[in-house]
């Protein structure tokens, strides 16, 4: 199993992201923005969190125009499994991967905490390893997070079973945190190969750190 | 040639900028506002006369990066 993590200037989150696929057993290879391929032997490409270009213009908008991102929409096109996580989301919707946008959190704040959320569905490989209806709690840091999609796509993405997580309190309640439509956390596309989610499973995977229910997410990449 | 485009999120999406400077707005007792909305303006000079082509040129780049036109609209003003 091999992890391919995109390292654009201003990502923050490539070593946690590589330490966590490492303790699940994963080789690793951080490829940096001016890369024009990506190793042959990639089983998984994470577009990682951080602040990619200082989240000029928009989040994740520049990052979409990097050398490297030709090369993610054509392994994304041949089935190739891709993750963006965080800024990661953002870059994957601006390069047009992933439906929606994500807009400035409702409150106007950056939001720092753990947060509750919603398995809503599991027919993917993602989260495979969970039940639809399965609360995890993950942190959350994001000040654009705030989902956006029209209401076709919205009604698209349920039709096909493209809402991942939802933003729950512990009982699996909607709270919504920063004003996600229908309390969106993370989304696929059209043929589940490509995910997105602006919580940070990487951050969650032990229980002494408080909290080790990212290993259950990340683990459903695993067994590709 | 300078071409101004201003960017703001579309109608029907919110703006929550807009509405937080309402409020302050409101707070300030300016109670003639009815709304608010935040967007920007990106200022581009161009090494053209030409104002066909400049329309063209400004539009593809809008479309390409400077708006996301999932959330937002752009108009573009040519000088």
């Amino acid at each position: 199993m091999k992890v391919a993590i995109l390292q654009f200037p201003g990502t923050n989150c490539e070593y946690d992201t590589q330490h966590a696929f490492e303790k699940l057993g994963a080789k690793t290879e951080i490829i940096w923005h001016k890369e024009e391929s990506i190793p042959s032997d990639t089983d998984l490409l994470v577009v990682a969190g951080g602040f990619s270009y200082g989240d000029y213009l928009r989040s994740g908008a520049i990052a979409k125009f990097s050398p490297v991102m030709k090369a993610v929409a054509s392994y994304a096109s041949k089935g190739g499994k891709v993750l963006g996580i965080c800024n990661g989301f953002q870059v994957l919707t601006e390069a047009g991967l992933l439906p929606g946008a994500l807009k400035r959190n409702d409150g106007l704040h950056f939001i720092s905490q753990y947060h509750n959320l919603k398995v809503i569905n599991n027919d993917n490989i993602f989260l495979e390893k969970l039940n639809n209806g399965d609360v995890v709690n993950i942190p959350i840091a994001h000040h654009d997070g705030n989902y956006f999609i029209d209401s076709d796509g919205l009604d698209e993405l349920s039709k096909n079973n493209q809402i991942l997580l939802q933003y729950t309190d512990a009982n699996g309640e909607v709270k919504n945190p920063n004003g996600s439509v229908e309390s969106i956390a993370g989304v696929c596309n059209k043929t589940k190969n490509v995910f997105g989610l602006m919580p940070h499973p990487e951050r969650a995977m032990e229980l002494l750190l408080g909290s080790d229910d990212g290993v259950k997410m990340l683990q459903g990449f695993m067994e590709a | 040639m300078k071409a101004t485009i201003n960017i703001s999120l579309k109608a029907g999406v919110l703006d929550s900028q807009g509405k937080a400077v309402h409020h302050a707005l409101d707070s300030l007792h300016f109670s003639n506002v009815n709304d608010v909305r935040v967007g920007k303006q990106i200022i581009l000079q161009l090494d053209t006369t030409d104002r066909t082509k400049a329309m063209d040129d400004v539009t593809k780049m809008c479309e390409d990066l400077l708006a996301n036109t999932v959330i937002e609209d752009y108009s573009i003003e040519l000088v």
